[in-house]
């Protein structure tokens, strides 16, 4: 264990206006791993995503990317950070007064400095590489289904080839058979990057086809974490009620007024 | 207690909110002087700021100037001061209508799109991608629509200005029986560099307003479709009240006299 992580999490703390949703979470992320941190709706599972990405600040606790500690570093480390860094939102987030190519070739010219024609092959062998055929590159994203846009904000989020993937519920919103394509998807993507991700979901299928390593969010901190194996096998009372998607158990639901 | 409690809680919430606008263009104008600039964009954001509001900013300034003309005709000639019609036209529509009309119907226009635009980028988490893809989003939203909006409002308003000045030479020449080179002489006798100056620097401030107030509560919009509702109306209220304060203060500290 005397490796550096890739990713590594200390005792983070964030709250919403004296509302605690992260309390002291620690998580360690190494190179090269798929890490699924799953958790009920609510639990903060996105915050803990956006605070990694600095988009917003936690309260107290450590973030370090290879050693260093981002949230505290200076701005240029973060901008060096982030050109390392690709993200898959929840809904897309498709820029939608640009083309489809546009939106995959976006990062590539602003943040790495590509020239337009060289950006926009590049990003149409990315769409290539998510199933997308070169004549929706042209199209715009209110133009495309779910399941298209989905994989239009994959080809997005790896098209600078990242280190790092963060993907935000992957495949809510879609049907099943869509679900396994993305979650097909990112298992290739990600395995022909050798990239290091970290997925938040609630859907069990993106973990039995994600993830190398689980992690259980709940109450603010990662209660449970260890291998796909050991996620099937747990005696945690939490992680059991999870993963059958069971009202009983330790787990109790706000039903009215709660978070 | 309970009526002292609310006067203060709205108190204290303006303040917290003007303390938060001032932040965000304090992040903005140094996003303006630190380079990158991004130019096309700053040239599509004039376009669709000053070229599309001209039809209605034109038929304001026409509309406004004729009725104007009118009305100080009649004023003036209860003591026989008709003659001075067209000075007092030029002199009202340039210090002072030109601009205010003008940018309270460009805040109409643009402040409104500029917060639903920016609003449902920020609830769909547009801006949070673009912040992973490198990008700042002061300088690639905010900085085009603050620089576009200061650019572009002054010429605007001389245009409007323009427009003004000759639907009150309509009015003036066509009903009420002025002589045309008579009336244009007048106009140009009493019309100083002053007055223009005072458009302009209206104008410029007005055009500020107005991105600001638009980028700004669209930056900071949230809740989903509600939220963008919200959002906008709030930048076109406060817009709107922030143009007439500031045409008050430009107009007696610094044109008063």
């Amino acid at each position: 264990m005397s490796k550096t992580p890739k990713i590594s999490i200390k005792g983070l703390y964030k709250g919403f206006a004296g509302n605690p949703v992260l309390k002291g979470l620690d998580l360690d992320i190494m190179a090269g791993e798929s890490v699924v941190v799953i958790g009920g709706s609510g639990t903060g599972k996105s915050v803990l995503v956006k605070c990694i990405l600095g988009l917003m600040a936690p309260d107290a606790g450590e973030i370090l990317i290879d050693g260093k500690n981002i949230a505290a570093s200076a701005k240029s480390l973060r901008d060096e950070f982030m050109k390392k860094v690709g993200m898959l939102f929840q809904g897309g987030a498709l820029f939608d007064s640009l083309s489809v190519w546009e939106n995959v070739a976006f990062g590539l010219i602003r943040a790495h400095g590509m020239a337009k024609e060289a950006a926009r092959e590049v990003a149409i062998e990315k769409l290539a590489r998510v199933g997308l055929a070169e004549d929706v590159a042209t199209l715009r994203p209110d133009e495309l289904s779910g399941g298209m846009k989905k994989r239009v904000a994959l080809a997005r989020a790896i098209a600078a080839n990242p280190e790092i993937i963060f993907f935000d519920e992957p495949t809510t919103g879609l049907d099943p058979i869509m679900a396994d394509v993305i979650n097909g998807l990112i298992t290739e993507c990600v395995k022909d990057l050798g990239a290091t991700t970290l997925t938040i979901t609630h859907d069990m299928s993106s973990v039995h086809k994600i993830a190398d390593k689980a992690a259980m969010l709940h109450a603010g901190k990662i209660i449970w974490h260890g291998s796909r194996k050991e996620l099937a096998n747990t005696k945690n009372p939490f992680v059991r009620q999870f993963v059958a998607g069971s009202a009983d158990g330790p787990i109790k639901m706000a039903l009215a007024g709660g978070v | 207690m309970g009526f002292l409690a609310t006067i203060g809680r709205y108190f204290i919430g303006a303040l917290a909110e003007i303390g938060r606008v001032s932040r965000f263009s304090y992040e903005a104008v140094t996003h303006i002087v630190r380079p990158p600039l991004y130019y096309p964009l700053i040239g599509r954001q004039m376009l669709s700021i000053g070229y599309f509001s001209l039809p209605v900013v034109g038929l304001t300034a026409i509309f406004t100037g004729a009725a104007l003309a009118q009305q100080i005709f009649v004023g003036t000639a209860r003591f026989n001061a008709e003659a001075t019609v067209a000075g007092i036209v030029v002199i009202a529509i340039v210090r002072e209508l030109g601009p205010v009309l003008g940018g309270l119907m460009v805040a109409g226009r643009v402040s409104s799109a500029m917060a639903a635009e920016i609003g449902t980028m920020r609830v769909s988490e547009q801006i949070d991608a673009l912040v992973t893809l490198s990008t700042n989003p002061y300088k690639y939203l905010i900085v085009p629509r603050l620089i576009a909006a200061v650019i572009t409002l002054p010429l605007l308003v001389i245009v409007a200005n323009i427009i003004g000045v000759f639907g009150g030479f309509l009015v003036g020449t066509q009903k009420l029986g002025f002589n045309a080179a008579n009336y244009l002489q007048v106009t140009m006798d009493f019309l100083e560099a002053s007055d223009i100056y005072s458009a302009l620097v209206k104008a410029a401030v007005f055009g500020f307003i107005i991105a600001l107030m638009g980028t700004y509560h669209g930056f900071h919009s949230r809740g989903g479709a509600a939220g963008v509702g919200a959002a906008t109306t709030n930048a076109v209220v406060t817009a709107f009240i922030l143009i007439l304060l500031a045409n008050l203060i430009i107009t007696i500290n610094v044109f008063g006299s």
